[in-house]
């Protein structure tokens, strides 16, 4: 296990990012297999094979394509490159913030393709998509601050290797965290512009008119945003690489839990619900580090 | 000093010319090209001279100057109390009478000959603000050569006096290089209540009774500030005898504390923050020359521009702090309210008041860090906003109407500009372009010194990505079929001025390493001596990024457009009762248009309730600042 | 390698049925039946589905509907006629309100007889769509390479 932490470790900034854009696939798509088997398990039924995400990618990009209007999967593809880009940028240990903005620049092209096709189901899904960025992103930033209270930067490499244990400076922001990342893992109950597998909301929401090969690259984009959204988490607990390992999955068996017992909030509630809770945990957090130093 | 003086008075000589009788179109566009491109060459030459230079400090010995400019201050007086006796409105009188009153009792008892050591400087600070005024300034009067014509086409009730328009506007320009480069802060005071009567005379422009409110509402405000201006001069030159912007820097600041926080309170109204934020989003009736150059690019920098520079006598005091929240409170509130907001000027005003709030905020903080942050808002700010100014003005005459929501498709009917205006809204939010490395370096400036301010720039930063997306969607939306283009009717003039500022939101990201290193960083160095620590790999990856969306943005669409023809074209989903892509059959064989709107959210955002919350708020932090500097 | 055969997506449209059909499809959802360890997904949209499975005898109202659907499905594509009615009109054929079938407006690969059709017909119907779904495939990737020389 040291060994080969120890490697990860030694390796430059170019290899790092290689492997994440070449493995997160792999480990994000496994992780939305697991999701789904073990939400039909909780459900008391069988479910898919652990692969079945893999099936389905491959099946999508088999598709025929078809299209509403020619540039609708470009900011399809803009989306995904730049959800990669903000990883490789993490895992190469850059600055929290810049990853932060990238995976915002992201969203808002995934946004503007559910914009730019013009059918009613898109057009709500983005907005909702939008109230979903909007909800989320004063706590990411928090993050990033807290962060900095207490390692003193914004860099992922230096928070990474420092000593003391973030998660006790920082349980508030660590909620809080834990709040909107059902809102970017896009669980219930805060999955309202698009749903996974087998829900519907306003029928795809704002997915509704790609298909095919567009579907397949907002998948995997996905796949690379959860493995992102993990390595966050792991952040917290980095004191630990065993530890970090075990909140990580303990924190994706969270979500899935949560997933399986809340229903859809109204996107008010989740609006409103994710800023209050943000004010709450993470500024109250901020406030008592800014306090004590 | 040539440069600095030139700069000054020419564009207030060629404000006499424009008055000439007016001479045909093609004339007046090539002596437009000659003297906007003097304008845009002398503020480089001022740049590339003074690069290496430390701040130039000028004496210029004449009581002449001085007796003319109170003369010119007593009948701009005498002209303000007829106009407002003639339109029946008393406060605009009370006020310069009070102001007069002030400055002449200023003249004729301490102030009575006082000696001015250096009159005019250049320094690094003011070379930003002359390129901005002088280049943005220049492309701005350029487009009103081409658009004032088509105004009045479309605004026949209106009476058209050009002459005078363009008499205003070179005046205008001619009072900000004074500011930005007076260091006689009576001198500073008399550019400023010229730029206020500008501002007055252009939001009126209209002359009907929507805009003579709003200009009176300006003229209220910013002579209220003028008034306290005038009482901090006053101040200042019993208390101390100071009367210059340089000795007021290095004066004892217990002393200077209070004429400081009335500098800071006339910048507040000039910026147009809390509570003084109405004159702003009601000037936006004036034709949109005016509202680019003076309510986003110029005017309004001003008054962040003196705060910026008095910041350094109130740091580490109460008062700075009050400064800071002030900044906070307007930033904040006016995101949220936007976010209500579907006129799109007024949409574009609360941004502009945002993104001055948090300047502001930037100055009240006043570590390194924060003031260059506070720079690159203001470079970023003012080429991205004007741009946005000028491309709502095309718009709105195309489709006569400033309504967001009737933007709908207008990338197929106004392709180019449309594709202009969206390089001008990814510029005031998305990475890479400037705005998102100013807010970068905003936040970690605040998270070292104030971390509460850091809270309000997260929600802030939250609320301007929400209205932002929601209009670039609405312009980028997509029907296949039938929309017509009215590209065509966009004049190339127009064009010329629209490439020229969104080459230059492209270019001031692209340049800004060169800039931060070369121009600021040694201004910072000279206020604090010391430049905050520049990761380099940040200013890599941003110059990756912008370079990598520079190539594959055009190389993108290019493909989708021409090469690509593997694809079959469907219908959109629309329950399966398509008629066509936006008509689908409804109940009782009826068939219905679909319409998408987009979310204002009025009962949270509504801008009633958010507005006098942020005046109550800012009201009592305005007292406190004034209450701490007092006593 | 078999791909559309482990993840076909259905998207179910009722073309005036009387519901029974539809309520069987929807319990073979459920854990006790279970479709969705085959990877099936009951999707709401025409574009991200492989497989549509039509209840009812269409009408008027719902031929041109369903025709819509039909066409914004993307290729390889079967449909799937649950019960008897979607499969000939059954007792219902004769009457001029229905047409008696979704064959005399779609091309149909499976039907699935029953009223109601049973869950377990339904995902053995299923199955065999899976079926043609993937020869269908096989048969478009073979024209497009025999239409490029």
């Amino acid at each position: 296990m040291s060994d080969v932490y120890a490697l990860i470790k030694s390796w430059s900034i170019l290899e790092r990012m290689l492997a994440f854009v070449l493995l997160a696939p792999v480990a994000g798509g496994v992780l939305a297999g697991i999701d789904r088997k073990l939400s039909a398990r909780f459900q008391g039924r069988y479910g898919p094979p652990v692969l079945q995400p893999f099936f389905d990618v491959f099946k999508l990009v088999r598709k025929e394509r078809i299209i509403v209007n020619k540039f609708q999967d470009f900011p399809i593809v803009l989306f995904l490159l730049f959800t990669i880009f903000a990883g490789a940028l993490f895992f190469a240990g850059a600055d929290l913030l810049l990853t932060i903005f990238s995976l915002a620049l992201a969203g808002t092209f995934f946004v503007l393709g559910g914009f730019c096709v013009s059918s009613p189901y898109s057009h709500l899904g983005a907005e909702r998509e939008i109230i979903q960025t909007v909800a989320y992103e004063p706590m990411i930033i928090l993050l990033a601050v807290g962060m900095y209270q207490v390692t003193g930067s914004f860099r992922v490499g230096t928070i990474l290797r420092h000593h003391g244990p973030l998660i006790l400076y920082l349980p508030g922001v660590f909620a809080g965290f834990l709040y909107i990342l059902t809102i970017k893992f896009r669980k219930s109950p805060f999955d309202l512009s698009m749903s996974h597998h087998a829900h519907q909301e306003i029928v795809r929401g704002i997915t509704t008119e790609f298909s095919g090969p567009a579907l397949a690259l907002i998948e995997i984009a996905h796949w690379y945003e959860t493995v992102l959204l993990l390595g966050m988490v792991y952040l917290f607990f980095a004191f630990n690489p065993v530890l970090g390992f075990a909140m990580v999955a303990a924190t994706f068996l969270f979500e899935i839990f949560i997933d399986m017992n809340y229903a859809r909030f109204r996107w008010q509630l989740t609006f409103m619900s994710s800023w209050l809770f943000t004010a709450v945990a993470g500024v109250s957090n901020i406030i008592v580090l800014s306090l004590l130093r | 000093m040539n440069a600095v003086i030139f700069l000054i008075v020419f564009p207030l000589a060629v404000s006499f010319l424009a008055l000439v009788p007016p001479l045909s179109l093609a004339v007046r566009k090539a002596v437009g090209v000659c003297v906007n491109l003097v304008l845009c060459i002398v503020p480089i030459y001022l740049l590339v001279t003074n690069l290496d230079r430390e701040p130039a400090f000028y004496h210029l010995e004449s009581s002449l100057v001085n007796g003319g400019m109170l003369l010119v201050e007593l009948l701009l007086a005498v002209f303000i109390g007829v106009v407002s006796v003639r339109a029946k409105r008393y406060l605009p009188l009370l006020l310069v009478v009070v102001q007069s009153l002030i400055m002449m009792t200023f003249e004729f008892t301490s102030g009575h000959g006082i000696e001015i050591e250096h009159t005019l400087f250049v320094d690094r600070f003011a070379t930003i603000m002359a390129l901005i005024v002088g280049i943005i300034g220049s492309a701005i009067c350029l487009y009103a050569i081409g658009y004032m014509p088509e105004y009045h086409e479309h605004y026949r009730q209106v009476k058209d006096r050009r002459a005078y328009f363009a008499f205003l506007m070179y005046l205008f320009l001619s009072a900000m290089f004074g500011i930005v480069f007076s260091n006689n802060l009576q001198w500073l005071y008399f550019f400023w209540e010229i730029t206020t009567v500008c501002s007055f005379l252009l939001i009126g422009y209209r002359d009907d009774a929507a805009s003579r409110e709003c200009a009176f509402r300006a003229l209220n405000m910013n002579l209220l500030g003028g008034v306290v201006f005038a009482v901090g001069l006053f101040f200042l030159y019993s208390s101390s005898g100071v009367m210059e912007l340089d000795k007021l820097l290095r004066a004892d600041k217990g002393m200077v504390l209070f004429p400081a926080a009335c500098l800071a309170f006339a910048g507040l109204v000039k910026s147009a923050q809390f509570p003084f934020s109405s004159w702003l989003t009601g000037a936006m009736v004036a034709p949109t020359p005016v509202s680019a150059l003076l309510h986003s690019s110029t005017m309004v920098k001003a008054g962040v521009y003196l705060i910026l520079r008095v910041a350094p006598v109130m740091e580490q005091t109460a008062a700075a702090k009050m400064l800071t929240l002030i900044g906070g409170v307007s930033f904040l509130v006016t995101a949220l309210i936007a976010i209500s907001q579907s006129n799109a000027k007024k949409v574009l005003a609360y941004s502009t008041i945002s993104n001055l709030g948090l300047i502001v905020a930037c100055a009240g903080v006043n570590t390194a860090a924060a003031v260059w942050s506070a720079l690159l808002l203001i470079i970023f700010h003012a080429v991205a906003k004007s741009l946005l100014f000028l491309c709502v003005g095309v718009v709105e005459y195309k489709l006569d109407s400033r309504d967001i929501e009737d933007m709908d498709y207008l990338i197929m009917r106004l392709p180019k500009l449309t594709a202009v205006m969206m390089i001008g809204m990814a510029g005031m939010f998305l990475a890479p372009f400037g705005m998102i490395i100013s807010k970068f370096i905003t936040l970690k400036a605040f998270v070292e010194s104030n971390p509460a301010m850091a809270v309000v720039l997260a929600y802030g930063s939250a609320a301007t990505i929400f209205f932002w997306t929601k209009w670039m969607g609405k312009v980028i939306s997509i029907k296949h079929g039938v929309a017509e283009v009215v590209e065509h009717r966009v004049s190339r003039w127009e064009w010329v001025t629209l490439g020229i500022l969104a080459g230059a939101t492209v270019a001031v990201c692209l340049a800004f390493p060169y800039i931060s290193f070369h121009v600021i960083n040694p201004y910072l160095r000279e206020m604090f001596g010391e430049t905050p620590v520049v990761d380099t790999f940040n200013v890599l990856t941003v110059f990756v990024i912008m370079l990598g969306l520079l190539i594959i943005l055009p190389a993108g669409l290019f493909f989708y457009a021409f090469i690509d023809k593997n694809y079959k074209r469907v219908g959109t989903y629309l329950g399966g009762g398509n008629i066509d892509n936006i008509t689908f059959e409804g109940a009782m064989g009826t068939s219905r248009k679909i319409e998408l709107k987009n979310y204002y959210l009025e009962r949270y955002f509504g801008e009633e309730r958010l507005f006098n919350a942020g005046v109550f708020v800012s009201l009592t932090l305005m007292f406190i600042m004034f209450g701490v500097a007092v006593l | 390698m078999g791909w559309f055969k482990r993840s076909p997506w259905v998207l179910h449209y009722n073309a005036t049925s009387c519901n029974g059909c539809d309520i069987e499809l929807i319990a073979s959802l459920t854990p006790l039946y279970d479709l969705e360890r085959f990877g099936i997904i009951n999707t709401g949209n025409p574009k991200h589905a492989d497989i549509l499975a039509v209840t009812g005898s269409v009408n008027e109202k719902s031929r041109q509907v369903v025709r819509n659907l039909y066409d914004q499905m993307p290729n390889p594509k079967v449909v799937v006629a649950v019960g008897i009615c979607a499969t000939s009109g059954c007792v219902f054929q004769d009457c001029y309100n229905v047409l008696g079938g979704v064959d005399k407006v779609l091309p149909v690969d499976v039907y699935v007889p029953g009223c109601a059709a049973r869950p377990e017909a339904i995902i053995d119907g299923m199955l065999a769509a899976c079926d043609i779904l993937e020869e269908k495939y096989v048969q478009r990737k073979k024209s497009r390479r025999g239409v490029q020389p």
